[in-house]
């Protein structure tokens, strides 16, 4: 991968950084049986004798969930392989019914991508070791006297995303992981959830002299489920380590967690301590097999992933680089934004208003997203601003208008007396009147802070409730102001 | 006053109660009077559902009465393993693991009852079939004789103080004590063949992936598959006929052809190669069984079957192979017995770890226990090469052996165990001497091809019976009925009657 500029941050010291992001995959219902997935709903409700692990039951794959993996796969640049195995992961723990969890091991779904990352050390491409599929587990709650046990999400379909260690700072993780989740819900595969856990990031990290070969001692950080926290974790744990190494110490690799509200990380378990998970072929579950075809057919419908898309809203829309990215932090507002496009607005006047206005009011919930209108409303409105029918103020005022209803822009506007005012005269006569209201800023203007003038027109806009034209609104005010110090 | 003999025959129970010359609650009721009177001495059952089952026929007699075409099995009486899934009704396994204790009588006390019907029970109870009880059998299907059982000792009608195989000698009992006619087992290694030879009654081993495992409570997953246990073959026949077949909940079903398998017993064996293994006729087969194993071969011989020397040259390393892989599979099909959902939980726990440890430690038996710890070490990291892999490519080669001797054969005939039935209590305090007990049984296991056992006559020297084995590629269980049916209609002492069935 592209060799990373090494930053003074950490001294002499480069961090070697690596992420497993584990996302769920939106499927109707569970990876290896037919239970709803859903959340929020009383313990226990979404279970049957499958994914309560009872004797006798078998799993049965979930057709859906392999597809929307391999479109993830296929989207993060991997190779998905024809047959890949499911493996069992045994150790013992309440939320883990079966006693193993089914995962994949040394045969996995898919191998081999990269991702483009951007961040404090510039453009670069990482590697993707690898995608596999598993089953979530299910949730222990713990009380006083009891520990309860609700398996609702036990069997939870998750694609595992094993990135490579190629990250070199703590920025850089903050955008491979926002990238990755922003690549699966584009696809819609994955809600982008963090809060309540539908991606989820364990971070490896070690510290090492630049260039050399070798990577240091590993930690490895359990859940951290921020942006934010991703950022300060791996700091922290960077100059923890630094800290250690130079005062002599040696430290075992480790599993560590994060706690966001202390900011600091503590240790769960060593290396030695940590299970033999005895992984072995689930003979439950035939090798999945993959037909070429099934393959192509996901690789043609994959969408247009976030980076292509803000790249062609700059290159072929002529957006700026922000707009682009505020346009793509959301697949519905991007779809939204096409879609107003559609109409016949402007990709510059439909981004400002999207940007100014809609983004406010949007209301997102994973992947759902409601618009205060429809894409043919703010399409209407903007129209009516392009032909001059109502100014930029009228617009952001009809927009509170017809916003949450299925109000037309056009004939409300209409209703609301909002035109744009041309009448010369009565403008002239506003203008006059305000100029003299206000001497001692026509005052300074005429002394050369012209920049007053904007002040003038916001009068001139308040005066006309936001009707006036703005071009001519200028003019005249420009000429009145100048004309005063022609007649003195 | 003894009951009335059962009827043998699944096919002629079935055939009389649709055409209404027989009632189902007659048979039943005499199925359940046999029960009564043997089962304490044969220990072939662990739960009896008298008034489920009376219940049941009754219903079946009244929709006959209404002029209702009956299912196939209407009103044969049968017995499920333990190990099979009936919802509400007491699922055990055989272990006390899944019982809150064990009373004076060796019964579970609140056993678990599931929620779920296994796909086979399901099958048979839509062809009209009345389930009679729950039969024994070794804890979770591990054993060659029954003595695991948690519950209770179950004895061969044959000879009370001998064992009825294992480790579906519940079903076993059942059939050769005339207490049903016919029963499901489960086989791994064995289980259901082995008992049948020991029992003299028909045990199919069906390929992998003809029957349905759900519901059916995991042994080892590669190996098991669910037969059936009778007193002849077009019963057997009869009854794979309904079990068999895809179920969209195992996934490891397949969607081959159904064959016509009770049409298939009546084809004879005219033109059809068989191979004899020189490798099970070696050191430590019995002569009296060896003698009738023999005889039954010529007997396809002069029904124009040809007879041919074929070679199994890795069938020495079936055993030690099939006790990594069965043992290694099992170890994590048994972890979800934890105390946390179902069954037995151990009280007065302080941590998480103590309740694993005293619910499995009291709730397992010490053959479970043997086999959880053996898989457990050859899946251990820095083992699982040695064994769990090198134990899956030997496993290749014997299914290659097969796949090599079938380019020239149609069947395999072998002896089903190397004796006949042994005493109880002989082999309890030597487990490998157990093991090996399965030696002929194994191979087919792991190549996961058909296989059945046929009674061939009583032993000279024992009076015990007899099992032929007569192993058919994968999914060609027609042929393998073709010559059963031969081996059953040439074989000596078939009117002979357990002893326990006598009185
Ligand atoms: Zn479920």
């Amino acid at each position: 991968m592209t060799q990373a500029v090494i930053t003074s941050r950490y001294g002499d010291w480069e961090p070697v950084i690596g992420l497993e992001i584990h996302a769920q995959l939106g499927t109707q219902t569970k990876l290896f049986c037919a239970c709803e997935t859903s959340f929020g709903d009383p313990p226990n409700v979404h279970t049957c004798p499958v994914c309560l692990g009872l004797p006798g039951a078998l799993p049965v794959l979930n057709r859906q969930a392999v597809k929307m993996a391999i479109a993830a796969s296929l989207a993060l640049g991997c190779k998905v392989h024809e047959k890949s195995i499911f493996a069992r992961k045994n150790y013992f723990y309440p939320d883990l019914p079966k006693g193993y969890q089914i995962s994949q091991f040394d045969q996995p779904l898919a191998t081999g991508g990269t991702l483009d990352i951007e961040a404090d050390l510039g453009a670069r491409t990482v590697g993707i070791t690898r995608v596999h599929m598993e089953e979530d587990a299910g949730k222990n709650i713990h009380g006083d006297q009891h520990s309860r046990v609700d398996l609702n999400r036990a069997g939870t379909p998750l694609v595992e995303i094993v990135g490579e260690p190629d990250l070199r700072s703590p920025a850089e993780a903050r955008d491979y992981m926002r990238r990755v989740r922003d690549v699966l819900i584009f696809l819609g595969v994955n809600d982008g959830n963090l809060e309540q856990g539908s991606f989820r990031c364990d971070a490896n990290v070690s510290v090492r002299k630049p260039g050399a070969s070798n990577f240091g001692t590993r930690v490895e950080m359990k859940n951290i489920n921020s942006f934010r926290f991703v950022e300060e974790a791996l700091d922290g744990e960077i100059h923890r380590q630094i800290r250690l190494i130079e005062r002599g110490e040696v430290f075992k690799q480790q599993t560590r967690g994060y706690n966001a509200d202390k900011k600091h990380s503590y240790l769960l378990r060593e290396k030695e301590n940590e299970d033999d998970y005895r992984y072995f072929p689930d003979p439950d579950l035939p090798p999945l097999v993959i037909e070429t075809r099934l393959i192509t057919e996901q690789r043609e419908s994959l969408p247009e992933l976030p980076a292509d898309k803000q790249r062609r809203y700059t290159k072929e829309l002529g957006l700026s680089d922000y707009a682009a990215g505020v346009l793509t932090a959301h697949p519905a507002t991007a779809r939204f934004f096409e879609a107003t496009v559609a109409t016949g607005a402007t990709a510059e006047r439909a981004s400002n208003f999207i940007g100014a206005e809609i983004l406010r009011d949007l209301k997102t919930d994973g992947l759902d997203a409601q618009f205060p209108v429809s894409p043919e409303q703010l399409g209407a409105l903007l129209a009516l601003v392009e032909a001059g029918t109502i100014s930029g103020k009228q617009a952001k005022k009809l927009y509170g208008d017809v916003a949450g209803t299925d109000r037309d822009p056009a004939s409300r506007a209409k209703e609301l007396g909002m035109e744009v005012m041309r009448d010369e005269g009565a403008l002239e006569k506003l203008v006059g009147e305000i100029v003299s209201k206000n001497a001692k800023q026509a005052e300074q203007y005429r002394a050369g802070k012209t920049k007053l003038l904007g002040f003038f027109v916001g009068q001139l806009m308040k005066a006309t409730r936001g009707s006036a034209d703005p071009e001519l609104a200028n003019a005249l005010l420009r000429a009145a102001l100048e004309q005063d110090t022609k007649d003195r | 006053m003894s009951p009335k003999l059962l009827p043998r025959s699944v096919v002629e129970i079935a055939a009389s109660v649709r055409g209404g010359e027989v009632s189902a609650e007659s048979i039943t009721q005499a199925s359940l009077d046999a029960v009564a009177a043997r089962d304490g001495q044969l220990g072939g059952f662990l739960s009896v559902a008298a008034d489920l089952a009376l219940q049941r026929a009754r219903d079946i007699d009244l929709r006959r009465e209404r002029g209702e075409t009956l299912g196939p099995l209407a009103g044969v009486p049968i017995a499920l393993k333990d190990a099979l899934c009936t919802k509400d009704q007491p699922t055990t396994s055989g272990s006390r693991i899944l019982a809150q204790g064990i009373d004076q009588q060796g019964r579970a006390i609140d056993p678990w009852r599931p929620p779920y019907d296994a796909t086979v029970v399901a099958r048979l109870r839509a062809a009209d079939a009345v389930f009679i009880g729950k039969s024994n059998l070794d804890e979770f299907a591990m054993g060659s004789s029954n003595e695991n059982s948690a519950f209770r000792l179950a004895r061969n009608p044959w000879n009370l103080d001998r064992t009825p195989g294992g480790s579906s000698g519940g079903s076993a009992v059942a059939v050769a004590g005339r207490m049903t006619a016919g029963a499901l087992g489960s086989d791994t290694g064995g289980s259901v063949r082995q008992p049948a030879a020991l029992t003299g009654t028909v045990g199919v081993k069906p390929s992998y992936g003809r029957v349905s495992r759900y519901g059916l409570i995991a042994f080892a997953s590669s190996f098991d598959q669910v037969g059936p246990i009778t007193h002849d073959v077009a019963s057997s026949a009869a009854m794979l006929q309904i079990i068999a077949g895809a179920d969209p909940a195992d996934g490891t079903t397949t969607h081959h052809r159904v064959g016509a398998y009770r049409e298939a017993c009546s084809r004879g064996v005219a033109g059809m190669r068989i191979g004899v293994p020189a490798e099970y006729f070696a050191d430590g087969l019995d002569d009296e069984v060896a003698a009738q194993v023999r005889r039954a071969i010529a007997a396809l011989e002069e029904n124009g079957a040809s007879i041919s020397n074929i070679e199994l040259p890795h069938t020495r390393h079936a055993v030690a192979t099939y006790y990594i892989l069965a043992t290694a599979e099992c170890s994590s099909n048994l972890s979800r017995f934890d105390g946390v959902r179902f069954g037995h939980r151990a009280h007065g726990s302080q941590t998480l770890r103590e309740v694993y440890e005293t619910t499995r430690g009291g709730g397992f038996g010490p053959e479970v226990k043997r086999r959880i710890m053996l898989g457990t070490y050859v899946l251990s990291a820095g083992y699982y090469d040695a064994y769990y892999r090198r134990a899956q490519q030997v496993r290749t080669l014997i299914r290659r052996d097969f796949e090599h001797a079938f380019q020239s054969v149609d069947l395999i005939a072998t002896p089903v165990s190397p004796t006949v039935a042994f005493p109880l209590g002989s082999k309890l305090d030597d487990p490998l001497a157990m093991y090996l007990a399965d030696v002929y049984t194994l191979p087919a296991s792991l190549a996961g091809i058909a296989a059945i056992s046929v009674p061939c006559g009583l032993g000279s020297a024992s009076g015990l019976p007899v099992g032929l084995q007569i192993i058919a590629p994968s999914f060609a269980e027609e042929q393998m009925f073709q010559a059963a049916q031969v081996v059953e209609d040439t074989a000596p002492d078939r009117e002979v009657i357990p002893q326990a069935c006598q009185s």
